[in-house]
């Protein structure tokens, strides 16, 4: 226990702690929900600019009735359901047999660890290079320079290629170059905390499991998920959370128009939405899309926490 | 089911390299465990016990030499095809599973023509906890069980699919001294109902010569001696095995041989026949003194411990090795604890001599 004549040295301890929080955490969350709230909010004069100031839903209201608001929505959606169950899954078995070898095991990892520590948009270029279709597409007849490594690769084995992310592209193909992108990218964090949760379940219970004749797919299910769930939760929460999030690997690939070029906004997000409002010195309207997504956040970690308290099993 | 081991070795190759040295877990272990025995192997801690265990189950390779189950060549054969039960130190249950999912984890495993129906798996995880007491426990998972539960909950899972061979890795040692009383009993029980042939390990003495039908001594990967527990008891090989089993431990002395006759320091105490001038070392089991007056070996008294069915006297002699003799007498003996000295006579098969050097037991002849 702290003597309480001591206090005040605590406090000086806290205090610059304390002061970054208040400046840079807590006092733009109070602006946010003020701002959300506030009718017709205008940076510039700080105060409602239309008439007076005065509170209200109504930048609620114009940011869930915008165009843009259901696909943004649809996009997030989509790509958490799709690349967070893909991700979890491929990490899980990516991270058993890394702990299964033992040469290599250390170099693998960091290879594995690589896309973690690299700057995201430099990898969405990568990526766009990867999918990219150079040349003229789409007139009658088709003047192409590079198909791209991926189309290149499916026309070396006989596929027709496809045009991934350039003007004329298909919302699927998009969707589908976004998922493999977020699913490489989300892979080394996942893989580390469950290698790390691997690493330290009981080798015994692995030994018995042998001398109980179970085969090897049992012994994944039966014995390594259920004593990996309560990493498996932490990865799928924080994964949920991040893949709403989701905007640098979609500005990384399309660049800020948010889609392929005859579509811009197609494969925007709610954080994209959140970004295209300040833009757009529409302040109110993009507190109003953040605080629309932190509730869906909310919502989904605590469902989240709740299957899992069902789930994970001490 | 009998095991056969042969000239069974296990070199654990050395860590670091630059210094070459391995090490012998095991070395050269051959002996015939026979069918539907319990076997207690015994040795302080670096002995080779767990790892002979380990062998016999296959999570171990051997180095060299062969295992048969029954007349079959198991060396080769993994863990999973040996259709054996080990119970392991810290019980291993699966802490997500209740106590029937556990039991039930073995059979689930089966395939081809042992598989059984749920109805079946159920009958008989049913049988193998009511073998070990704990129907009443089979919805609890592991954490919610006291120790003792937990090792009774192991014991039927590794019972349930019927092995071959039963193997228990220091099974009681988790155990508080009540429950490892009352668990060594259940294991004779249910290893003589079962008749599963059962090879358990053990550093206890006391365990293992309670309950087992032979021991095999074991000191630094080499087997010392292997018999029946008395037997082993009353007729050590060496200066270990005599050291090793019995409580209170027996008493060392220095000897020496001289004409017939073996002395512990000035004085004959035994008439050793036929055995060279040379000296030795003396092993003598706290109840093989008796109370004489007139007794050869003549010990200071330090004091009388009354323990109700016999009396423990605690004395010391120049020439003994352990700080105090210990010797137990029947309680009808009365002696002053007042007295400054005490003397004793021997009885001769209670007292062993064993060679200066090699510490190997040499044998008095009967007369």
């Amino acid at each position: 226990m702290v003597d309480s004549k001591q206090q005040w040295k605590a406090w000086i301890y806290l205090a610059p702690a304390i002061v970054l929080l208040l400046l840079f955490t807590v006092w733009p969350i109070i602006n946010t929900v003020s701002m959300a709230f506030l009718e017709g909010y205008s940076g510039l004069t700080k105060v409602g600019g239309e008439t007076t100031f005065r509170l209200g839903i109504g930048n609620f209201t114009r940011v869930v009735g915008h165009p843009d608001f259901r696909q943004a929505l649809l996009n997030t959606v989509l790509l958490c359901v799709l690349t967070v169950p893909i991700s979890t899954v491929l990490a899980l078995l990516i991270a058993v047999a890394l702990n299964s070898i033992k040469p290599l095991q250390k170099a693998l990892q960091t290879i594995f660890f690589l896309p973690y520590v690299t700057n995201s948009i430099a990898i969405g270029m990568v990526f766009a290079a990867m999918f990219n279709v150079i040349g003229s597409i789409g007139t009658r007849r088709p003047m192409i320079v590079s198909y791209g490594v991926v189309n290149d690769i499916i026309r070396f084995f006989g596929g027709n290629w496809v045009n991934w992310i350039n003007s004329g592209s298909e919302y699927w193909a998009n969707m589908f170059v976004m998922v493999v992108y977020i699913v490489w990218n989300a892979l080394p964090f996942k893989i580390l905390v469950l290698l790390g949760g691997l690493q330290s379940i009981n080798k015994q219970y692995y030994d018995a499991a042998k001398v109980d004749s179970t085969p090897r797919w049992r012994v994944l299910t039966k014995i390594t998920v259920p004593l990996l769930s309560p990493m498996l939760a932490y990865v799928v929460i924080t994964g949920f959370i991040g893949g709403f999030k989701e905007y640098t690997s979609i500005a990384g690939i399309f660049g800020e128009n948010m889609g392929p070029a005859h579509d811009a906004g197609r494969m925007n997000t709610m954080v994209g939405l959140i970004y295209d409002s300040l833009e757009k010195d529409n302040q109110g309207g993009a507190s109003a899309a953040a605080l629309i997504l932190f509730g869906i956040i909310l919502v989904v970690t605590l469902i989240n926490l709740w299957v899992s308290k069902k789930r994970t099993h001490y | 089911m009998k095991i056969v081991l042969k000239n069974l070795t296990k070199i654990f190759p050395s860590r670091n390299k630059k210094a070459g040295e391995e090490v012998i877990a095991v070395n050269n272990f051959d002996f015939t465990i026979p069918d539907g025995k319990l076997i207690g192997l015994l040795g302080p801690s670096g002995c080779g016990k767990s790892t002979t265990l380990y062998m016999i189950s296959g999570l171990q390779k051997p180095t060299s030499g062969q295992i048969f189950f029954g007349d079959d060549d198991v060396t080769e054969l993994s863990t999973e095809n040996r259709g054996i039960g080990l119970v392991f130190q810290n019980y291993a249950l699966y802490p997500h599973l209740t106590v029937k999912q556990n039991i039930l984890f073995p059979l689930q495993n089966l395939r081809g023509e042992d598989k059984m129906t749920k109805q079946q798996m159920l009958e008989r995880a049913y049988e193998a906890a009511k073998l070990v007491q704990i129907e009443e426990l089979m919805d609890r998972k592991p954490s919610e069980l006291s120790g003792g539960q937990q090792q009774r909950v192991a014991i039927a899972r590794a019972l349930v699919k019927m092995p071959r061979v039963l193997l228990l890795d220091e099974p009681l040692s988790n155990l508080d001294a009540r429950l490892r009383l009352q668990t060594r009993e259940e294991i004779r029980r249910i290893q003589k109902e079962t008749k599963i042939t059962t090879v358990f390990v053990t550093h206890d003495q006391e365990e293992a010569m309670s309950i087992s039908d032979m021991i095999v001594v074991m000191k630094l990967g080499v087997v010392q001696q292997i018999g029946k527990p008395q037997e082993v008891y009353d007729s050590p090989e060496n200066l270990f095995v005599a050291k090793f089993l019995g409580t209170p431990p027996i008493n060392v002395f220095e000897g020496e041989i001289k004409s017939g006759k073996l002395y512990i320091g000035e004085a004959a105490v035994l008439e050793t026949p036929g055995i060279d001038d040379q000296p030795v070392h003396v092993g003598i089991r706290p109840e093989g003194f008796i109370l004489d007056d007139n007794g050869p070996l003549k010990c200071k008294l330090n004091n009388v411990e009354v323990m109700g069915r016999d009396v423990s006297i605690v004395s010391t002699h120049t020439a003994s090795q352990n700080p105090q003799v210990r010797s137990i007498i029947d309680a009808d003996n009365k002696i002053d604890p007042d007295t400054e000295e005490v003397r004793f006579a021997l009885k001769p098969h209670k007292t062993f001599i064993f060679n200066k050097d090699t510490e190997e037991r040499i044998f008095i002849e009967e007369k």
